[in-house]
């Protein structure tokens, strides 16, 4: 008899360690313990991550879907997102009044030079700071960081008046001569980004080198750059993508030439489009969402390029370490 | 005689022939002359390098240091910068300066000039009332937009960094406005209404505010909520900033404040906002020089609207008073970075 009865306090003991332990279970699975997260933290993280992501996406859908509205569900209130039927008319206009091919290939090469011409010249300085010393070091980077607070409209009417002495308004040299002269568009990032980047290298490597017998070019050429190629890209892409979508400087620099960037161009027309076409009229109407395909069709070659090299953007901070050390 | 040594014997042939009629005479003709002027020029009277020395004018000696050499190459390597820095920095700097203490006319045959001392710097603050409307609504929008969105670039880079999934997938999205944001596009979306949330608006929440506080504060806080994702859609680089500033951060530190009983609150303000702060100075300094610097800005719209339209103000006040108006919008900008550094730095000793 006592035995059975003692059996069944274990049993009851075991059962009700079992709900104890369950609930604790429980209870960790919500909220976490000190080194895992509960799933009401994680639930909460996820929905802050998907509402900020709505907010940052937003303008995006926004574009996109009145982009491919008729006129009809624009004036419609009931037509929220989804445009009632798929038109293309839109892009038609804009990709016939702009010319897309050539003025895609006017903006892209008016980036790509000036960018490819930051990037040589930015690495060649970044590695000057990065790897010698010489007096004035940190007075000059100083001044380095410092033409970056100096807005453009400081040095804009004297540039201007330059570019305008020596006959190179309109032409897309005003572009590359400062990128090659590291003063380009944002310019002190750049060199600071090469600059870190070649402080992580190792100084043992280039001294080795100069026991072998190579030069100081020789040594930037052969020894660096290889081992500089992801900064390479990276600064590439910032000042393609930056030059890309410049409208202050070429704006001012590049009026009245032919080569202008993408969103000046597609600017232009809709100001020559709304010049056409009187107030309030139903072609006016349509000018809304032919703007957002304009809109679109300016970021695509953007979006197109951020597809294949988002990894190189995303990670550029963490790789170049620009964040100060 | 196989193929292959057939083709051997022909290619010594060729390289033979290549070393005799082409690198020899190019050696002895092309190269040696220019050699030896090299040498010439390095070894004269007016200056002599040699293995120790460098000479000028058989005078004065300059040791040949390791650390000469140094700054030598080092200079070399930044020749190009120096050379930008002069012609598209500090001479448009000091000539805008210039032109700003003047009258000046464009004429036929060049700018006509008359000395005015501060006549533009005072007609910017007494005459020109459109000016200091700018000035002060940009001052306003800077010190209310820059906290938000470095608040919102250190929330979104510390969800990004907790243990989640898709960690890729986020920080793309976040950076996305980085790539696509150019004047135009935010500007044609800032006209269409879709940089304010239809949400937000619906709920009155806005009206709320400003009807409950004065004017003063209320028309920048109806500013900043037209235009909150204008906002957050700068914070791309911030939040990239933030990020790798966390991931930095030892786990370690956290693992033991937590043993020693701290909540992942407080660790957050005695661990992570210290080790984070350089980056938010950083972080301040390129939100307020971007924001400034962006094409839609009223201030920087109004200056470059005496270049491309013949406005009336530009033939009256001249060109001088547009170069006044960019440097008193420079000393604007560096005075708030200037506020909002200052204010990090205060707190930082109070702290200590």
């Amino acid at each position: 008899m006592t035995k059975l009865s003692r059996l069944k306090d274990k049993i009851l003991h075991f059962v009700k360690k079992d709900k104890k332990r369950s609930k604790s279970q429980f209870k960790r699975l919500l909220f976490g313990m000190k080194f895992t997260d509960g799933l009401v933290f994680k639930i909460a993280i996820y929905t802050m991550l998907i509402g900020l992501g709505y907010i940052y996406l937003y303008p995006m859908m926004y574009m996109i879907s009145y982009s491919f509205m008729t006129m009809n569900d624009i004036i419609d209130v009931s037509v929220n997102w989804v445009p009632s039927s798929l038109t293309f008319e839109n892009y038609r206009i804009v990709w016939q009044a702009i010319d897309y091919p050539n003025a895609l290939k006017d903006a892209v090469i008016l980036a790509a030079l000036p960018a490819l011409s930051a990037t040589f010249s930015s690495a060649l300085i970044g590695y000057g700071f990065a790897k010698y010393d010489f007096p004035f070091k940190k007075f000059l980077m100083g001044l380095m960081i410092l033409t970056f607070i100096i807005p453009p409209q400081v040095t804009m009417m004297p540039t201007f008046k330059m570019y305008a002495d020596y006959n190179l308004l309109g032409s897309i040299k005003t572009f590359i001569y400062p990128a090659i002269l590291g003063q380009g568009f944002n310019g002190a990032i750049y060199i600071l980004i090469f600059y870190s980047f070649f402080k992580m290298i190792p100084n043992s490597l280039m001294e080795s080198a100069q026991l072998d017998g190579a030069g100081p070019v020789k040594i930037f050429t052969r020894i660096a750059v290889p081992l500089a190629v992801p900064a390479i890209i990276i600064v590439f892409l910032f000042s393609f993508v930056w030059y890309y979508n410049e409208t202050y400087l070429s704006g001012l620099f590049l009026r009245g030439s032919d080569m202008l960037t993408l969103p000046l161009r597609v600017e232009e027309f809709m100001s020559d489009y709304a010049s056409l076409y009187p107030e309030g009229s139903t072609a006016r109407e349509l000018m809304q969402s032919a703007k957002l395909a304009g809109n679109i069709l300016t970021i695509l070659p953007l979006l197109i390029l951020f597809f294949f090299t988002q990894r190189y953007f995303v990670e550029a901070i963490d790789k170049t370490g620009i964040t100060g050390e | 005689m196989t193929m292959k040594a057939k083709v051997k014997a022909l290619l010594k042939k060729v390289i033979s022939f290549i070393e005799i009629y082409i690198i020899n005479p190019f050696n002895k003709y092309v190269s040696a002359p220019i050699r030896k002027v090299i040498y010439k020029a390095f070894h004269s009277k007016v200056i002599h390098i040699s293995f120790t020395h460098i000479t000028f004018f058989n005078k004065f000696k300059l040791k040949r240091s390791n650390k000469r050499q140094q700054a030598f190459t080092g200079f070399g390597f930044i020749f190009l910068w120096i050379v930008g820095y002069l012609i598209f920095s500090l001479y448009p700097v000091f000539y805008s300066l210039y032109l700003s203490l003047f009258k000046v006319r464009l004429e036929e045959y060049g700018l006509d000039l008359s000395f005015k001392w501060f006549n533009n710097y005072r007609a910017a603050f007494f005459t020109d009332t459109n000016f200091g409307e700018h000035i002060l609504n940009y001052v306003l929008s800077m010190l209310l937009n820059v906290p938000v969105t470095i608040v919102f670039a250190l929330i979104i880079a510390l969800l990004i960094n907790q243990n989640i999934r898709g960690k890729g997938f986020w920080r793309t999205i976040f950076f996305l406005p980085v790539i696509i944001a150019s004047g135009p596009v935010i500007g044609e979306l800032m006209n269409q209404g879709a940089t304010t949330l239809p949400s937000i608006e619906e709920y009155d929440i806005i009206d709320m505010v400003v009807n409950n506080v004065g004017s003063f504060l209320a028309n920048p806080i109806q500013a900043l909520f037209d235009q909150i994702l204008f906002i957050l859609w700068f914070a791309g680089i911030q939040i990239l900033i933030f990020l790798a500033g966390l991931q930095k951060i030892d786990k370690s530190i956290y693992e033991a404040s937590m043993i020693d009983g701290a909540s992942p609150w407080e660790s957050f303000w005695k661990i992570t906002l210290p080790s984070i702060k350089p980056l938010i100075t950083v972080s301040i300094i390129y939100t307020v020089v971007s924001m400034s610097v962006f094409s839609l800005n009223p201030v920087t719209v109004y200056i470059k609207g005496f270049f491309t339209r013949e406005s009336t103000a530009a033939l009256t006040n001249g060109y001088g008073y547009l170069a006044a108006l960019a440097w008193l919008f420079f000393i604007v900008m560096a005075l708030i970075i200037l506020v909002f550094v200052g204010a990090l730095n205060f707190r930082r000793k109070k702290a200590k």
